[in-house]
């Protein structure tokens, strides 16, 4: 069976797609087959995250409404065999993506072998997140250590308890899991934003990874390429980690302590 | 942080503040959404606020509800609080009407 993994948040911004993108690949460069699929209808960004907005032809919602089938609009990574990734529709139809659609989807991913299947959610709580989150196994919920992104973070919980297939049937519900974005050690260490452990202690479930503030993600997403696959980038690092803890390895967290500044730097700053 | 940043005051510890302010909107928006186990609690809380309108003109926020752990048991707290204006105008009544029947 193939495992669904919702990439969700809530808030806008904090680094859904970016998540997404690295997860994606960190799974397949483990050899899985892995398909991420953005759920952002309208607003479809996936694509140049992962450098491949050239090569899509058809989207999303073309195979739900069966203008083309799935092997065609699957686009194939040129860096790993076993990625694919299906594009959101640019479709201002905000009706365009159904339950059956999405349902019908997965079940022929499952079919074709697919070890993973990503959703990448849009920002917010209407249709396209519900869908993004309906049939999830397991939830990375991307947050900002932040007021607003914590709170909204927490409504997220609250869907994921009670509005996807895993909690209607009353089971053990969705795996979730916290992906902290943005995280910058000094001023947590300067006391100017909260640690890891506030975000935890608040929402109450555990952290996959933190992925620290850093300059490779915006060059990384400049480029089209995600970030896990810039090796010297700490957030690529980072991103890797959580991989490999989401394939059940215990790992230290990394790059979440302030760096020890030298006698210099004090003095003059930098 | 360069020399002169030394000589500026430290602001105080803001993460601290995010992080009470979030642990008290985050628990009382779980108990509205049914997840705290208690999901009668806001419709409960709005309808003793009715009764109380009834009789003594309060604000929205004069009623505080709250399910403690006392061991074995859970409590349930209920404070509110009345107006100051309220209060006053009742206790004149009520010596008014002491007043009145002393006459007789």
């Amino acid at each position: 069976m193939s495992e669904v993994i919702v990439v969700t948040s809530g808030k806008g911004g904090v680094g859904k797609t970016t998540t997404s993108a690295s997860l994606a690949v960190g799974l397949a460069r483990r050899g899985k087959k892995v398909a991420v699929i953005d759920f952002d209808v309208g607003l479809r960004n996936l694509d140049l995250i992962m450098g491949c907005e050239r090569r899509v032809v058809y989207d999303f919602v073309n195979v739900i409404q069966g203008e083309c089938t799935l092997k065609q609009a699957l686009i194939k990574d040129k860096r790993i065999d076993t990625l694919f990734v299906l594009a959101a529709s640019q479709t201002r139809d905000k009706d365009a993506l159904t339950k059956e659609g999405v349902e019908r989807v997965l079940k022929e991913l499952d079919e074709d072998g697919f070890d993973y299947v990503l959703c990448d959610s849009p920002a917010g709580i209407e249709k396209g997140a519900a869908l993004a989150m309906y049939f999830a196994d397991r939830a990375v919920v991307v947050v900002n250590p932040e007021v607003s992104s914590v709170r909204d973070s927490d409504r997220i919980l609250g869907l994921l308890a009670s509005k996807t297939r895993r909690a209607e049937q009353g089971g053990t519900g969705v795996e979730q899991h916290l992906l902290l974005t943005r995280y910058n050690p000094e001023r947590v260490a300067n006391g100017d934003m909260m640690g890891i452990t506030d975000v935890k202690d608040i929402l109450g479930i555990d952290v996959i990874g933190v992925i620290p503030e850093s300059e490779g993600v915006l060059t990384a997403s400049n480029a089209g390429v995600p970030v896990i696959l810039d090796d010297a980038s700490d957030a690529g690092q980072a991103y890797a980690d959580a991989v490999a803890r989401l394939c059940g390895e215990t790992l230290p967290m990394r790059f979440t302590e302030a760096q020890k500044k030298g006698f210099f730097s004090r003095i003059f700053g930098g | 942080m360069g020399l002169f940043d030394l000589f500026r005051s430290r602001p105080k510890n803001t993460a601290s503040v995010a992080a009470e302010r979030l642990r008290i909107i985050v628990m009382q928006e779980r108990k509205a959404d049914g997840r705290g186990g208690h999901d009668y609690l806001p419709t409960m809380r709005r309808e003793i606020l009715e009764v109380i309108r009834k009789y003594v003109n309060v604000d929205a926020d004069a009623i505080d509800i709250h399910v403690t752990r006392e061991g074995e048991d859970e409590v349930l707290e209920l404070s509110v609080t009345l107006p100051e204006r309220d209060r006053d105008a009742g206790a004149e009544r009520g010596r008014a009407d002491e007043a009145s029947s002393g006459a007789d």
